[in-house]
């Protein structure tokens, strides 16, 4: 495994009086993807909410390259790099499509070659460029919510399940910019509950449970072993 | 040209167009079109509600803020041209120097108020402003010696903006300072409008819409949420000090009641409203429609009440004294038909 750009240990959250994560511990290698699974409810979204400073983190250490990023706010953890893809895509519907892309540039300019890239794997995009998001699609706002943090070259992308509840055509042109995106070396921690897109994504997984991580490996071996999926998640990927 | 001055944000609507340049032209004529003195007070009035308003959504329109301190900077600009006339002597000099303490001193105060209260949650932020603007107008009122108390105060401007200053005529109007007063208002306030309207365009503007929309989102892609929204807070609250400057140079006189009432916070969050939020023409709209209203209604309601004298009822409806009811009924008519604002509504409609 190579060296890893994200390590959270014992890292411990609550939401009001529950306790969502418990001794999370996660360790997420420099490229590649890795596949952040589990039933509905044990912690996925918390756990990159908390890696964003979204939710505070009541006890240990969420380091990115060294540094700790416990003290830091939201905004200075994007500012180190990391795109975040929540699950309910956090486009801003009242600006158009050419300004929540702007936004998502730290100059505010965004590059024309990325850009003509981002249009090639999302040619929606280009076709409606002036017009507000709001007025997209389901599909639409999430390619853009991904172009997004595409905009500009991150250290790290949390993206938070890109094709729930989307049309398979749409989950396919979805599966193909982050493959887009893990051929350039990019590194993404991915919670994904569409099993097709984790196996054919995945270099690595960790499945979580009850608030923290019950197992890690290669994504391969877990697609793989059908008694593992069931004894991990209750039941088998295939069947989802 | 024409979109570079309105950086690039057109009215989007030929309807909106027509009347956004009916009231401009209406205004850079006033004194030529209007004769008179109640109409050129009417005129400088808009201009200067216009900006008041315009500053006021770029806090509640496009960043989302709710703050009843608006009138309080506005206040502190007027007092700043009132204290600087007094102490330095009539003079442009004066002018200059008291707009820029007071918009200054505007800027410091929204700092201190959005450093301490941003972070908390917007019905927590307002409750302060409430408080903070309650207690600076109570200062005001009380600190007499320098203030002039309730009583205001009286100064003197500029020879050449005063109506003893003559310079000839022209379509049969007089040509005198007050002329010159009012385009000073006229160019002042036009070229504030035009700052908003390139502040809400640029890259600091698309960000304090995205916070207005979601906050939390904002932050996710990197900007700090509370900087912004100081800044936000601070330049509203200068151009706000700016449009008072502007008022009490065209008044000459300073009082609680001109400058820092509530009355007058309650009348630019209907202008807002009315006009619509978050478009900064809505101001335009908004505060054209309510000084017009405020200066004519009673007017035409005492025409309307003396023609309709014959019929039972109706003219005890549209009894002058009746004015401020049959705004509150326009007031609750306006939002029922144009939720997001007249200029909401003339946008959707094209």
């Amino acid at each position: 495994m190579s060296d890893p750009i994200l390590t959270l240990q014992g890292v411990h959250t609550d939401i009001a009086q529950y306790h969502i994560l418990e001794n999370l511990d996660l360790i997420v290698p420099r490229g590649g993807v890795t596949m952040l699974l589990g039933r509905n409810g044990v912690g996925k979204t918390t756990t990159l909410r908390t890696i964003m400073g979204l939710w505070k983190a009541k006890a240990g250490e969420i380091t990115m390259d060294g540094r700790n990023l416990v003290p830091m706010a939201t905004a200075e953890r994007a500012r180190l790099g990391i795109g975040y893809v929540p699950e309910d895509m956090g486009i801003f519907t009242d600006l158009t499509v050419a300004e929540n892309m702007s936004l998502a540039a730290a100059s505010g300019t965004l590059d024309p070659q990325r850009l003509n890239w981002i249009f090639a794997t999302f040619p929606a995009l280009s076709t409606f460029w002036s017009s507000e998001a709001g007025n997209l699609s389901g599909g639409q706002k999430q390619m853009l919510a991904i172009a997004r943090a595409m905009a500009e070259e991150r250290q790290l992308y949390l993206i938070d399940e890109p094709t729930k509840g989307l049309a398979p055509a749409i989950v396919s042109t979805m599966a193909s910019a982050l493959r887009d995106l893990k051929r350039q070396g990019a590194s993404i921690l991915l919670v994904e509950q569409n099993f097709a897109v984790a196996k054919a994504l995945g270099d690595t997984a960790a499945v979580m449970d009850d608030g923290h991580v019950i197992w890690t490996g290669e994504m391969a071996e877990l697609a793989n072993d059908a008694h593992l999926q069931e004894r991990l998640m209750g039941l088998s990927m295939e069947t989802l | 040209m024409i979109n570079i001055l309105l950086s690039g944000d057109r009215p989007r609507s030929i309807l909106l167009s027509v009347i956004l340049l009916v009231i401009l032209v209406a205004l850079a004529l006033a004194p030529f079109l209007f004769p008179g003195v109640r109409s050129l007070e009417t005129a400088a009035r808009i201009c200067i509600f216009i900006v008041l308003v315009a500053s006021y959504d770029l806090l509640l329109g496009y960043t989302g803020i709710v703050s009843f301190a608006h009138t309080m900077f506005f206040g502190l600009g007027a007092y700043g041209v009132a204290l600087a006339s007094i102490h330095m002597g009539r003079g442009f000099d004066a002018l200059v120097v008291g707009s820029a303490l007071g918009a200054l001193a505007a800027a410091v105060l929204a700092f201190a108020i959005g450093l301490f209260s941003l972070r908390v949650r917007a019905i927590f932020f307002a409750m302060i402003t409430l408080a903070v603007a309650s207690a600076v107008a109570v200062l005001v009122s009380q600190m007499s010696e320098l203030t002039g108390g309730e009583d205001g105060l009286n100064y003197l401007v500029p020879r050449e903006l005063t109506p003893a200053f003559r310079f000839g005529e022209a379509f049969g109007i007089k040509l005198n300072g007050r002329l010159l007063a009012y385009y000073l208002v006229f160019a002042s306030c036009l070229l504030l409008f035009l700052v908003l309207l390139r502040v809400v365009n640029s890259p600091f503007g698309r960000v304090l819409k995205a916070i207005r929309e979601n906050d939390f989102r904002a932050e996710a892609i990197g900007f700090r949420v509370v900087a912004y929204r100081t800044m936000a807070t601070c330049l509203s609250a200068a151009v706000a000090a700016l449009a008072g400057s502007i008022f009490a140079i065209w008044l000459r006189y300073v009082g609680p009641d001109t400058t820092l009432s509530f009355s007058i916070m309650l009348d630019i969050l209907l202008m807002v409203v009315i006009g619509g939020m978050g478009t900064m023409y809505g101001a335009v709209i908004g505060a054209t429609l309510f000084v017009l209203a405020q200066n004519y209604l009673q007017t035409l309601m005492g025409s309307a009440s003396d023609a309709t004298s014959a019929l039972p009822l109706i003219p005890d409806l549209l009894s002058p004294d009746r004015w401020l009811l049959w705004l509150g009924v326009l007031f609750i008519l306006s939002v029922y038909f144009f939720p997001t604002g007249i200029v909401g509504r003339l946008r959707g409609v094209r």
